[in-house]
């Protein structure tokens, strides 16, 4: 009982992890109908320039934890939506009205560069780092086996609650949001009526990867070790949350990605270890067989 | 022939098409028309298998009595076995492939039979060059129909508006259709062009097939149609021969301000 | 001018922005941990680079433009025309000039012109995007392996069993996902092949894990074998001559050209059939397709399959070639590999893919042995570093390439195609 438990607080703070790198694969398909393969790798990216700003900050002598940790959000979020923004336009802007297989073939060739940008600039091998929030607290005991809260999980619940509060409040309360649910209903609709859809989907895309980043920063501090090969694996996850979550729901996404962190270590607790990620894989392609409109999401119909 | 029964189409909470039943006769040259958004596309495409209809049925029974529900029955099999062909309101050639190929392709069914499913092809053997020799003859004899004999080697996005529509017909005529469905045929058509397509229609409904198709030319629609459907707002509000249709008010209303300087005396 | 100038200026402002952490502080091991160590002449070297590089473009940009759209000149065309016969004479001839390195490398080349000119199918013509094609090789590979393990049955005999056992696999990962569209059907193929190495790695009892598996049967020419005996039964034995293992490097090399040429031939005749055809049609228009009568779901499970087969030649022939196997040569990266070949290459085009394998894989190889060369003669540390990292640029390189070959060329380099029917002006057709 305890131990299950304890899986739940796991899985639920892996899940916000994914969760928030689901939600700008979710915007982007909304707004322009592809998937960004390269947007895993930006939440690795977001990782890396997490561990850069942190080392950097603590040879510049800033070592509280709590203005670090801040700096390095802002630091990381900023840079990789500028990853994010020049990724779409070099690579999918002008392909926009181009035959089917070209913005997806573009992408994926962003997300080889991307992953093998950073593995030839930064090293292959694995990049590992202290832990920064120690410490947490024991909830119960039963069966010998604790219960514990750490403070880097209650960190990320708060952090992520908060941030996609913040997310939420812009893309339901402000003009720029209302001027993003227009494009993604119907895009050649709001550019004629006057929106200016490229820069909205430029900020879609500047968001996403932000929210990616922040993921990355907190997924460094978690695990406290990532190398360049990471965003592969948590963007085909992340994906599978949003598709599960219904691609296109914002709430969808957040389903999705804690669905997916319960599974994920429910599965290697009681299964095994090994093969976690076939799990993950093989949901992704049920999902799409069975339920391809996810939970939340609408059934797409096509416009002949 | 074509009988439809109380069709309806809901997408989430809106009802594209609402309780719609007409009928289309063998040999008659059926129009849908009716203002924008009234769901003719809609009803097409339930007619042609690209939508499932949310209720009532769709049928079609061919000169021979074979019967084909084809509100129950996938995409293709609905041309390729109840021989329904058509035409899409934006052009959808194989613009990366020629005109010839496009015509080719659209006899892949039998030409796939004569391959031996493909193993007689790739060996080369004689009943597969017999049958292909026969589906260029069919292109040929259709390319020169439209008058794109020349160009039978010519990518078919290079071609000209006119063109490519008219190409679009021939390449849903190769699969021998009973029923060939036009989505907005003369969309985009000067004057002249109109008139050949006209005289396009009525050849194809003097070889024995029938015809439905979706316009707003009112001049194409009363001129060639023996039966006219109507539409407004996904409802059925007339239904009969031309001069039926023109004179009823429930159409005038529906059409306020539009289509009266189309209309011409048929 | 001016405003070209101010454009450049702020592409390299950006590019500061994106390269100064990333590539200007290093992360690595120091004495108590992770260290960060500056490399402010890189920045500056890569962020000139793209001011330059940028400038360029926008000041010449209708220069560049006008050849890039414009296609290849007649002139050209000709000349593509007698490139494909003089490769494949090249090809025959090349073990009787080239040394051990050369028919190694060629090898090479062909293993990966074969996986290009089968994923060909599935991606070029049918335009069907799978990015799990290292799958298929696996299935290929693994098969060939177990099989002649557990049955001893010769490589002539497995080789077309492990094309079945691959297709079979096409057929039942196609079933379910092919109707899904192309973004979906990409992500899922990515997670089925990576599903394969995983299972690979870890079912340690079937493929024996990450240890591989060795000792895999060389193939025999008619029965004799290639061993260096060169005794009863053997190739040296047969024609009294003494054994060397250029000998079987050269066999090897004549199979997978012979495989590689099958699979040519068999792909260009397969165009010419309706089914051919209707892979095209699909990749231009699935939904025309489908007003059309022709069942998209099967056509594109043949392709599936096809593709697949070929994959699964390709890996038994690895397993052969290598006589080791482990699941560290089916990753990802071969399957990007591969589709950087085709796209590269030119979507459906057999002698496009071709050239990209030549290109991209043996250029490269070339290239990296010249520099090492040149280190060695000229005892230069720039070069040795320069030819020992190569490797590691290569798949950036391939991703650069393939976006900007998108962005620019979307057909790729060979971008014209041939009709498979033509119609002759006046009576009779072709």
């Amino acid at each position: 009982m305890a131990y299950a438990l304890q899986q739940l607080i796991n899985g639920i703070t892996l899940g916000m992890i994914y969760g928030l790198i689901a939600v700008g694969y979710t915007m982007v398909y909304g707004i322009i109908g592809m998937i960004n393969f390269a947007h895993g790798d930006i939440f690795m990216i977001g990782a890396f320039l997490s561990l850069i700003s942190l080392l950097g900050l603590a040879s510049l002598g800033i070592t509280a934890v709590p203005i670090a940790l801040a700096l390095t959000l802002l630091f990381a979020a900023a840079l990789a939506a500028l990853y994010g923004w020049t990724v779409e336009r070099i690579a999918y802007r002008p392909l926009r009205g181009s035959f089917r297989l070209a913005p997806l073939i573009s992408a994926i060739g962003m997300s080889i560069t991307l992953q093998n940008f950073v593995q030839v600039s930064q090293g292959a091998r694995v990049k590992p780092m202290d832990a920064l929030i120690p410490g947490g607290f024991q909830i119960m005991e039963s069966d010998g086996f604790a219960v514990r809260l750490s403070g880097m999980q209650i960190m990320i619940s708060i952090t992520t609650i908060i941030i996609l509060a913040i997310f939420t409040w812009l893309v339901t309360q402000t003009p720029l949001g209302r001027r993003m649910r227009a494009c993604e209903q119907d895009l050649r609709m709001a550019s004629l009526l006057g929106i200016d859809t490229d820069r909205t989907i430029s900020i879609t895309f500047v968001i996403g990867a932000a929210l990616a980043a922040v993921a990355g920063l907190l997924f460094l501090l978690y695990y406290g070790v990532i190398d360049f090969f990471i965003g592969f694996i948590a963007g085909v996850k992340a994906f599978t949350a949003a598709v599960l979550g219904g691609i296109g729901s914002l709430p969808g996404a957040v389903l999705g990605g804690l669905l997916i962190g319960l599974i994920e270590v429910f599965w290697s607790a009681y299964f095994s270890v090994e093969y976690k990620d076939v799990a993950a894989f093989s949901i992704l392609i049920v999902a799409l067989i069975f339920l391809p409109s996810g939970i939340l999401g609408r059934a797409e119909v096509e416009k002949v | 022939m074509l009988s439809v029964t109380a069709l309806t189409m809901r997408f989430g909470g809106l009802k594209a098409v609402d309780d719609v039943s007409f009928e289309a006769r063998a040999g008659d040259i059926t129009a849908v028309i009716g203002p924008n958004g009234a769901g003719k596309t809609t009803v097409f495409n339930c007619i042609t298998g690209f939508y499932r209809p949310s209720e009532g049925g769709i049928a079609l029974t061919h000169a021979s009595g074979a019967h084909f529900p084809l509100d129950r029955m996938p995409g293709y099999r609905i041309a390729s076995r109840g021989k329904v062909a058509r035409t899409f309101q934006n052009i959808r050639l194989f613009a990366g492939m020629t005109v010839l190929e496009n015509l080719l392709v659209a006899q892949h069914n039998p030409l796939m039979r004569a391959s031996g499913f493909t193993l007689a092809a790739v060996l080369g053997l004689g009943t597969f060059r017999a049958a292909e020799r026969h589906g260029m003859e069919k292109a040929r004899q259709w390319l020169d129909r439209i008058g794109l004999l020349d160009r039978a080697n010519d990518l078919a996005g290079a071609l000209p508006y006119g063109a490519q529509r008219r190409l679009e017909i021939a390449r849903a005529m190769c699969i021998d259709p009973v029923l060939l469905c036009l989505d907005e045929p003369a969309a985009g058509l000067n004057p002249r062009e109109t008139e050949a397509l006209n005289e396009l229609l009525k050849s194809i409904q003097g070889d024995g097939c029938s015809l439905l198709l979706i316009e707003h030319d009112m001049g194409v629609v009363m001129r060639i149609s023996d039966h006219i459907v109507v539409l407004d707002h996904g409802k059925k509000i007339a239904d009969g021969t031309p001069a039926e249709v023109r004179a009823d008010p429930a159409v005038i209303a529906a059409y306020l301000g539009e289509g009266d300087e189309d209309e011409e005396a048929a | 001018m001016k405003h070209a100038l101010r454009d450049a200026g702020l592409s390299a402002l950006i590019a500061l922005g994106l390269f100064t952490p990333l590539i200007g502080l290093v992360t690595e091991s120091g004495d108590h941990g992770l260290e960060l160590r500056a490399r402010p002449i890189a920045v500056v070297v890569v962020v000139s680079l793209v001011f330059l590089g940028r400038l360029l473009m926008l000041t010449r940009a209708a220069r560049i433009a006008v050849p890039t759209l414009a296609g290849p000149s007649p002139a050209m065309l000709r000349a593509g025309r007698a490139v494909a016969p003089m490769l494949l004479v090249f090809a025959v001839l090349l073990p009787f000039g080239g040394s051990r390195y050369y028919v190694d490398l060629a090898t090479l080349v062909l293993t990966y012109i074969m996986l290009g000119w089968g994923l060909n199918v599935v991606v070029g013509l049918a335009g069907l995007l799978d990015l799990g094609y290292v799958a298929f090789y696996a299935v290929g590979a693994y098969s060939y392996a177990l099989i002649a393990e557990h049955f001893s049955l010769g490589f002539w005999t497995c080789l077309p069993l492990a094309g079945i056992l691959a297709a079979f696999w096409g057929v039942l990962l196609g079933f379910p996902v092919l109707r899904l569209r192309g973004d979906y059907l990409a992500i899922v193929t990515l997670a089925f092949g990576e599903i394969i190495r995983i299972v690979l790695i870890n079912w340690v009892s079937l493929t024996h894990g990450p240890n591989g598996i060795t000792g895999i049967p060389r193939p025999t020419l008619f029965g004799l074998a290639f061993s260096m005996d060169g005794g009863e039964g053997t190739f040296a034995g047969f024609f009294n001559i003494e054994p060397e293992t250029i000998q079987r490097v050269i066999f090897l090399y004549y199979v997978i050209l012979g495989l590689a040429l099958l699979t040519n031939w068999f792909t260009l005749r397969l165009r010419r059939t309706p089914l051919g055809r209707a892979w095209e049609a699909l990749r231009e228009d699935e939904t025309a397709c489908r007003s059309l009568g022709i069942n998209v779901t099967n056509t594109k499970l043949t392709a599936f399959a096809i593709g697949a087969m070929f994959g699964g030649f390709a890996g038994a022939f690895f397993a052969t070639r290598q006589a080791f196997i482990s699941p560290e040569s089916f990753t990802f990266i071969e399957s990007a590999t591969v589709l950087a070949i085709v796209v590269l290459g030119g979507l459906g085009s057999q002698l496009g893919v071709a050239l990209a394998a030549i290109i991209m894989v043996g250029g490269l190889e070339l290239l990296r042995s010249f520099l090492s060369f040149l280190a060695d003669q000229m005892g230069s540390e720039l070069f040795a570093g320069i030819a020992n990292e190569l490797p590691l640029y290569r798949m950036l390189v391939f991703g650069v390439a393939l976006v900007v070959v998108m962005v620019l060329r979307p057909r790729g380099m060979v971008s014209t195609r041939t009709p498979t029917a033509t119609l002759a002006p006046l009576g009779g057709s072709a």
